[in-house]
């Protein structure tokens, strides 16, 4: 059982709170809180979660799962800026992978990381629908298509 | 305001015409996820800017998608009384030269992909003609736009607006009709007469199962319960297809309609929306469509005064393919984890809450108040005998123009790929073109919406991906599952020399996996041994046996797995052993990937009869793996210039990582 004090990190509660709020009385509504949770915070906090299985009252295995089997949430501090590269079909067979590498060669880091410097956070997603122009990657909201190697650098140059 | 009758539609039809049509000069850019992809941002700001600067008296507008989405930015240019110029392509310096000219009364038309003489709103029937001439005499070189080989054999059911009107304005939509089928509907129907013109149409699931709507909705309205839930699927999970995305930020009013339409016929009395978290500009045009719903009372107690009440409301997906499947996707609504359970029991009857409920996609909804405007006779007038109306496909990949087309049923994939596409890109071969998603396979519906897998009547395997021989096929539903293939969601992805077999296998196998919920055994361990096995070809360490023990462990996982993703996982990996065997048996016998896909198998090198010594590749590589040396004694070069030195590449320092076959413009760097 988490109890106050134990809840009690660097992390500022109270916005959590007053999501929390919004869903009191809507148990159905989880999955929207945790992304409502991660889009505030950049991922879901673990104090937020606890904060969450109390006052919902939900075992933390509940929300362990849903935090864990869909791909929106992350129980990690992200960057400043998210990197999705897109590795759907079209882009797959128009180049995505070795996209992916000369991204990860150029944050120096690993998909699904963090730049040491805590300013790109690189992921992968399955497809973002600009299949036409792909290979597409998607910074914080931005689709950037038609993306070689050679143009990356640019494009990441305007992410600080 | 609530509209509540006729008088207040027809009053909005009018605001919504002269938007669409004003007395000056109006700028649509095209700003859907592909626009934007395509830097129509930038093109709009520049656009504002430069009006304001000219003191040009001009509109500057946002709409969706023609469906050109290669050429993207689309910018579409209305002047009153005359021809609308579309223009591709553009670029911020483009868009302040095209407004100069504007200003001038002289658009230029060197970048113009044509001109639009008549527009027909489907719904409501009316056309204008915009050109002089009564609209048939060219004013310029610009072609016809319904005339390039891109349209011309497309006919547009489901994406009748995309492109024509604002998604933001709901008067727009109601001045091509929208929301008019729907009062009709209110007031002139009896619920059972819905869903038995539904029937009647022979509409059918364009999810990909196929499954007859009205068969659907009658099942839904018979089964008993408190409540009768009305679910749209936009979780477009499919890698590859991008319909549903550009239906939602294109027109979600005809969506939403089809929607309280089907509510009306069904009895339903909370509607649900399931949207992709992915589509960030689908969910914020989807809010926005509802919001002025409520405001004109299309949504809500009391629709258009009646007695029937309706809402809606939107659920973000958590990133998660198997909740594309309907069981899983009501579990995820319930806010649980997206697991599907077997389908005895049905949705139809037992669904979300356990109550009755009635789940359609994006473009099955969208399609509803066209056939109940134009009625099930117009409807079944198009397509082919078990497959009425048309499909939107998103064609791309390989080929020339991609984008997002509607054809009718019983066009064929040739036509398609050819007709429409172009063909593949100059100077490369067709060689498969693949369909029906990541499974890409049979998938049958039994008649209460269960999903079953039958064996295809011919050859032993469904076929996901298509090799040449087959694209004669005519496109509809049973003639695709008659061959052993599937119309699927509507992704068609051509591939050429370019791709390697081995590789697509490999690709979606891992996407499978990665996807697999995890619930039932053959599809968790399974698709992994598979992913494994396969890993082991693509490296160069496939063994004899591998290709037999594919095909058996394929079959196992295809046969046993609860849900449609184990279902159908092993199609990929299957089709592309039928049909192009010889790529596994050269990865592993040869050792040789013959697409030079497969990074273990394949090396750099410079082809010093083509190299000009530009140095683009030795400033591409991230490894200083290129380096610069003099022609040896009798070796032939050519192209190159004089000063300068030939390239080579060091196999040790070199990762493989393409940069300089990407960099390279003469052909010089080749794959071993």
């Amino acid at each position: 059982m988490a109890t106050e004090a134990a809840l009690k990190t660097d992390i500022d509660l109270a916005p959590a709170e007053a999501l929390i709020a919004a869903y009191m009385d809507n148990r159905e509504a989880t999955i929207a809180l945790l992304q409502d949770v991660q889009k505030h915070y950049g991922y879901l906090p673990r104090p937020v979660l606890e904060l969450i299985s109390e006052r919902l009252n939900l075992p933390h295995t509940q929300l362990f799962a849903l935090a864990t089997f869909y791909r929106a949430f992350s129980l990690k501090p992200r960057g400043r800026h998210l990197i999705n590269v897109c590795t759907g079909t079209t882009c797959h067979v128009r180049g995505a992978p070795m996209l992916l590498e000369a991204i990860e060669r150029e944050c120096k880091c690993k998909a699904g990381g963090t730049t040491a410097d805590g300013r790109f956070t690189i992921e992968t997603v399955n497809c973002v629908g600009a299949c036409a122009l792909a290979p597409v990657i998607v910074i914080d909201e931005e689709a950037h298509g038609r993306l070689t190697q050679a143009k990356l650098k640019k494009v990441l140059d305007q992410y600080k | 305001m609530k509209l509540k009758g006729l008088a207040d539609l027809d009053e909005v039809k009018r605001e919504g015409l002269r938007l669409l049509y004003p007395d000056r000069v109006k700028i649509i850019v095209g700003t859907a996820t592909c626009g934007m992809a395509a830097g129509a941002g930038k093109v709009v700001e520049t656009f504002r800017r430069v009006i304001d600067e000219l003191k040009l008296e001009a509109i500057v507008e946002e709409t969706g998608c023609i469906g050109m989405c290669q050429k993207e930015p689309i910018v579409t240019v209305y002047r009153p009384g005359q021809t609308k110029l579309v223009y591709h392509s553009m670029t911020p310096k483009k868009a302040e030269e095209l407004a100069r000219q504007l200003a001038e009364g002289n658009p230029g038309t060197q970048n113009a992909l044509g001109q639009i003489f008549r527009e027909k709103a489907l719904l409501s029937g009316e056309e204008r003609v915009l050109g002089k001439n009564g609209g048939s005499a060219p004013l310029s070189e610009a072609p016809d736009l319904d005339e390039i080989p891109f349209y011309r054999k497309q006919l547009k059911i489901a994406l009748r607006n995309c492109g024509y009107i604002d998604p933001n304005d709901i008067r727009h939509s109601i001045a091509r009709g929208g929301y008019y089928t729907l009062y009709k509907v209110l007031t002139e129907w009896k619920p059972d007469a819905v869903v038995e013109e539904i029937t009647k149409s022979g509409l059918r699931g364009r999810g990909g199962g196929g499954f007859p709507t009205g068969r659907k909705w009658r099942s839904c309205r018979d089964a008993k319960g408190q409540h009768h839930y009305i679910i749209c699927n936009a979780d477009e999970g499919d890698p590859g297809a991008f319909m549903d995305r550009s239906l939602l930020e294109g027109d979600p009013h005809s969506m939403l309609e089809g929607m309280i339409i089907g509510a009306f016929g069904i009895g339903g009395d909370e509607g649900y929306i399931y949207v992709r978290n992915e589509y960030p500009q689908a969910i914020r045009k989807l809010t926005r469509a509802l919001e002025q719903c409520h405001e004109y009372g299309l949504l809500g107690d009391n629709i258009f005064g009646t007695e029937f009440s309706f809402d809606i409301t939107i659920n973000r997906g958590g990133g998660a393919f198997v909740c594309g499947e309907s069981t899983a996707l009501m579990a995820s609504l319930e806010g649980q984890v997206g697991e599907p359970r077997a389908k005895y029991i049905h949705t139809v009857e037992h669904g979300l809450r356990d109550q009755p409920s009635c789940l359609n996609n994006v473009e099955t909804w969208a399609n509803v108040p066209a056939v109940m405007g134009k009625g099930a006779d117009w409807f079944t007038s198009i397509g082919t005998g078990g497959s009425k109306g048309t499909k939107v496909f998103s064609l791309v990949g390989t080929i020339r123009t991609t984008g997002l087309i509607e054809v009718p049923m019983g066009i064929s994939i040739r036509e398609v790929l050819e007709d429409i596409g172009g063909g593949v890109r100059e100077g490369h071969r067709f060689k498969a073109v693949q369909t029906g998603g990541p499974s890409g396979g049979t998938i049958l519906v039994d008649e209460r919406g269960a999903t079953v897998r039958t064996e295809p009547a011919t050859g032993a395997y469904t076929v996901g991906i298509m090799p040449e021989s087959l694209l004669d096929l005519p496109i509809d539903f049973d003639s695709l599952t008659e061959a052993g293939s599937m119309m699927g969601s509507g992704g068609l992805i051509v591939m050429d020399e370019t791709s390697c077999m081995v590789d697509v296998a490999r690709y979606f196998l891992r996407f499978l996996a990665e996807e697999s919920c995890g619930k039932c055994l053959p599809c968790r361990e399974g698709l992994r041994q598979m992913v494994n096995i396969l890993d082991r070809i693509c490296e160069g360490k496939g063994e004899h046996g591998d290709i037999e023990l594919l095909e058996e462990l394929g079959n196992v996982v295809m046969d046993t797995s609860l849900c449609a993703l184990g279902g159908t996982a092993a199609n990929p990996p299957l089709s592309t052993i039928r049909y192009f065997r010889d790529e596994y048996e050269a990865h592993i016998y040869d050792k040789n990937c013959p697409a030079g896909v497969c990074k273990a198998l394949i090396a750099y090198g410079v082809n010093a009869e083509a190299c000009t010594g530009c140095g683009l590749c030795l400033k591409a590589c991230p490894t200083d793996a290129v380096f610069t040396r003099k022609p040896k004694a009798g070796e032939s070069t050519p192209k190159l210039r004089e000063g300068r030195d030939l390239h080579d590449i060091s196999q040790d320092k070199c990762i493989k990582c393409g940069a300089c076959f990407e960099a390279c413009t003469f052909d010089a760097v080749v794959k071993e």
